[in-house]
Parts: C-alpha cells; sequence; structure tokens
C-alpha cells in the first residue's frame, strides 16, 4: 500500500493515532512497528487497532513531537521487514443448539445448511488483527463472505464466555459473559483471558485461529 | 486493621489509579474516574498519591473501624457523620475502633472517595488494586462491595488529624479538543454539539456519562476499530455523545468528534444523572497548561502537607 493514506492524528492531548488503512499487509507492518514501539518507548501504551495504532502518553513527560516522530519512524522501517509468524491456535467450538443458538437464523439468512455453516466457519486460517474491545476479545481477519450476516437486531443482553460468533465481516470469541449483538454459531470452552497466567491473554496479534469443530 | 461494610449504596469499589499497560491486550485502564480526589484524599491521610481507596457512587455507604484509624472524604459533596456527628470532606478525620461511618446522598457530584490511613490491602491483579467490574478481576474479588465485606487495611504512615484541602470547583463545562471526526461533521452538527447544553442520562456508569440532547443526524459512523480512551467523546447512530470514563472499553468504531482534556476528566466523573453540562473548545496548548497546574496544584498539597507532619 501507499504511504499517501498514512495519517498521524492526535486523540485530545494525550494520545496519537497513525492509521494507515486496511488489509493484511499493512496490518503485518503495524504489528512490526507495534513491537518495535514497545521496546523503544515502554512507558508509552501502544494500542493496536485494524488499519491503526496509537501511542497513549503522558504529555507532562513527553512531548506529542517524539511520539509522532517514534511513530513516523517505526512505521518507516517495518517497510518490508517480515513479522514473524505467530503461533497457530486450535480451538474446539460446539457449534448449533444449546451452544450456538443463532446458527439456524444464519442458515437460513445465507441459504445454507447448518452443517455448510459450520464447514466454512471451521476451514479458514484466521488472523488476529489486535486484540481489544474486551480484555482478551481478538479480531479475527478471514470469515468466508458467504456465512456474513448482520449483526442481531435486539442485542442480547448476556452473551456467555467462550461463545462464538458472527458480525459482518468478523467472527469473535466472546472472553466474558458481557451484552452482545453477534450472532452466536457455537462455543468454546478455552479461556481466552485468565490474569493470573504469565501471558493474560491466549491470543497475541499476528498469530492463527483455526476452529475446530468439536462433539 | 480493617473495616467492615454495613451498608453499600448505590455502588462502591475498591480503587487506585488504575491498571496502565494493559490497554494491548483489551484491559481498560480502569482506576479512580476522578483521580486527583483520590490522590489528594490519600495525602491528606498520609498515604502514597496511588494507594487504594473506596469509589463511592452517590453515596449511601455505612461502615465500621475495627480498629482505630485517619480516614478522609474526597470527591463528591457527600454528607457524613461519624458516630452520629457530623464531619467535613476534604480533611483527615479520626475514628476510633467500632466508629461508625454513615454516608448520606450527595448533594452535588457522583463520586465520593474514602481513602484510610494504611490504604486498602486486596491483592494487586495485573498491577492494580483497582476493580475492573466487566471482567471481574481485581478489587475487592472483582466486584462492588456488598454488606458485610471486610477490607483489610495496610500499614499506616503517621499523619495529624485535622488536616484540609479546599474542594475544587467544577462548574458545568468540560473543555475539549478537536478530536479526529471532527471535520466530517457538518457546520450545523459542530455548532449544535458545542453549542447545546447537554443533561446526563440515566444509564451513565463507570464506562461512560451518556448524554441526552439535541439529536445529531450521524452517518456512516462505522470506523475500523482504533483504540479509545477516558475522554473521547463518541457519537453512535443514535446522535447521542457518550463522554468515555475510566473503565471505558480500549476499542471502538464509533466517530470521536471531541476529546475532553485531561485535566477536565475528573469533572466528566463528578457528573451525574440530569446534570447539565456544555462543551468548550480550547487549544492544545492550553489544554496542556491546564494539566500541568492540576499537577502543580496536587504537588503544592504533596509538599503542604508532608511539611505538617
Amino acid at each position: 500500500m501507499s504511504d499517501a493514506q498514512l495519517t498521524i492524528q492526535p486523540v485530545g492531548e494525550t494520545a496519537l493515532t497513525l492509521s494507515a488503512g486496511e488489509g493484511l499487509a499493512t496490518q503485518r507492518r503495524l504489528w512490526a512497528a507495534w513491537h518495535a514501539l514497545r521496546q523503544r518507548l515502554p512507558e508509552v501504551e501502544w494500542i493496536l487497532g485494524v488499519g491503526n495504532l496509537t501511542g497513549h502518553y503522558d504529555p507532562l513527560a513527553t512531548p506529542a513531537r517524539l511520539i509522532e516522530k517514534a511513530l513516523e519512524g517505526a512505521w518507516t522501517h517495518s517497510a518490508g521487514s517480515e513479522f514473524e509468524q505467530g503461533r497457530t491456535i486450535e480451538i474446539p467450538v460446539r457449534y448449533g443448539g444449546e451452544h450456538g443458538p443463532d446458527l439456524a437464523p444464519v442458515a437460513e439468512q445465507t441459504g445454507l445448511t447448518e452443517d455448510e455453516v459450520i464447514a466454512l466457519h471451521a476451514k479458514p486460517d484466521y488472523v488476529v488483527y489486535c486484540l481489544g474491545f474486551l480484555p482478551g476479545f481478538a479480531y479475527l481477519g478471514g470469515l468466508d463472505a458467504r456465512i456474513s450476516v448482520p449483526r442481531r437486531a435486539t442485542p442480547r443482553l448476556r452473551v456467555p464466555a467462550g461463545a462464538v460468533g458472527i458480525a459482518g465481516n468478523q467472527t469473535g470469541i466472546y472472553p466474558l459473559a458481557s451484552p452482545g449483538g453477534w450472532q452466536l454459531i457455537g462455543r468454546t470452552d478455552t479461556p481466552l483471558f485468565d490474569p493470573y497466567r504469565e501471558t493474560p491473554g491466549l491470543l497475541a496479534p499476528g498469530d492463527t485461529v483455526r476452529f475446530v469443530a468439536a462433539a | 486493621m480493617s473495616v467492615v461494610i454495613l451498608k453499600a449504596g448505590p455502588q462502591a469499589t475498591v480503587e487506585d489509579l488504575g491498571r496502565p499497560g494493559y490497554r494491548p491486550l483489551g484491559v481498560p485502564g480502569g482506576g479512580a474516574c476522578d483521580a486527583p480526589a483520590l490522590r489528594i484524599g490519600n495525602l491528606l491521610v498520609g498515604n502514597a498519591e496511588g494507594a487504594a481507596g473506596l469509589e463511592i457512587t452517590l453515596g449511601g455507604l455505612q461502615l465500621r473501624f475495627e480498629r482505630a484509624g485517619l480516614f478522609a472524604l474526597t470527591g463528591a459533596a457527600v454528607p457524613a457523620s461519624l458516630d452520629g456527628m457530623p464531619i467535613a470532606g476534604w480533611c483527615s478525620v479520626q475514628a476510633r475502633a467500632g466508629s461508625v461511618l454513615r454516608l448520606g446522598f450527595a448533594s452535588e457530584g457522583a463520586r465520593a472517595y474514602l481513602c484510610l490511613a494504611g490504604g486498602i490491602a486486596v491483592p494487586p491483579v495485573l498491577g492494580s488494586r483497582s476493580t475492573g467490574l466487566l471482567a471481574g478481576l481485581g478489587g475487592h474479588h472483582g466486584r462492588a462491595l456488598q454488606p458485610g465485606d471486610v477490607l483489610v487495611l495496610g500499614e499506616p504512615v503517621p499523619a495529624p488529624v485535622g488536616r484540609a484541602v479546599r474542594a475544587p470547583h467544577r462548574g458545568e463545562v468540560l473543555r475539549v479538543l478537536p478530536g479526529p471526526e471532527w471535520p466530517l461533521l457538518t457546520r450545523e452538527q459542530q455548532k449544535a454539539l458545542l453549542g447545546a447544553v447537554w443533561s446526563v442520562s440515566p444509564d451513565s456508569n463507570r464506562m461512560g456519562a451518556r448524554l441526552a440532547g439535541p439529536a445529531l443526524a450521524v452517518e456512516a459512523a462505522s470506523l475500523p476499530s482504533h483504540a479509545v480512551l477516558p475522554g473521547v467523546v463518541q457519537l453512535p447512530p443514535s446522535g447521542q455523545p457518550i463522554v468515555l470514563l475510566a473503565d471505558a472499553q480500549t476499542t471502538g468504531g464509533y466517530a470521536k468528534p471531541l476529546v475532553v482534556i485531561a485535566a477536565d476528566l475528573w469533572r466528566a466523573a463528578q457528573l451525574r444523572p440530569g446534570d447539565a453540562l456544555r462543551f468548550a473548545e480550547v487549544s492544545t496548548q492550553a489544554a496542556l497548561v491546564a494539566l500541568g497546574v492540576q499537577q502543580d496544584w496536587i504537588n503544592r498539597i504533596a509538599r503542604r502537607l508532608s511539611w505538617a507532619m
């Protein structure tokens, strides 16, 4: 992608966001830049988004100019630097029934059978673009367009931890029980977030996720 | 040394200055919504500024001291009594063993802070004692306090009784900087956002203060997921802005037309349902000066209180 789309914008006086446009190639560069910045300026919180990267800093300790330079520099150096492949993590999912109450409506909306929806969901290697929204929640890229469905018209007040859902061109796993509007097609017992683990989040940016249909 | 919660009121949680460094994992920063009030309360009782205290939403809390100790009540103006005698806020007060502290309901502001000498000694989780309500993380068993809860306190540093600080004035204005999506609003929308008197909705919480006012028609408000922070003013498709507070989720997809300056985050935190507010645009330079002034104010209090030892 061309750097012409690149912008660095302030979000108040305590954060700067570099936006680079969407796509997997861009995201790979952002992962590389993110790792470099976390090492270089660990006192700043570097937060990845989808196609963007934000530095959250104390403006009384660090001038904005320094953060801007660091973002520019890390982005420039990320060109061509292949981010090392993350881990591949298999997540067993019980699809349908009580575990995936929206599997039948998703099949209906897409004109597929429930088994076809499961097969299409469990087939791809999904890429963890970034984490956010809830502790340990991963933004996954790679959903088959044939099973892309909109959010539920009425969000649920409580989605259980481990619920696997679809919304638009995204699929994801709820790490905690919370309200939510995604179409739930299954559920996993794999814990995504444990604050007492040395690495609290199961998934990291750059990891690959495979859903495996479990009995 | 410990205290026993007799009544918890609408919501009381253990909070310190938050959990920095875990946003990249999706963990909110958290901590006291009105951080200066917690910092000053701690200084009044001889604690480190970032010791854990109680954030008490609207009031209604009652607790008993199991042993004698100093405490201070800051933040929202809440009528309070110790063993039936009225006590002042923003002042260090001595409780005896068995003393009962009773809070009424706030006459002004939304969140009071109770700082106890020694600080609340819950175990830190991910570097902080603050309560992550959504994830059930940290604080007292990851949840709001309930009657019967016993909070163990740390070792106090001797500090004098009766030290007092003047409460800051809140007003109705939140100073803001234009956010990344400010230029995407029409002139009419910009004028409405800055010109309107907004009112705080009842469905506000530690994640954000929801505002009601003139509905601003918003088109294509869904953006690629990006970091959001306390102070960010989100404009969802409903057209009713949300001012994000300490427990804000780490990423979002709504437009961000404004950002409340860091020095006014405490003002946003003290808004309660029904309160009126306006936004006033300032320059980045003014925002930095305001933050420096606030830091100096707290530093001066810290120096004055340490001399008084």
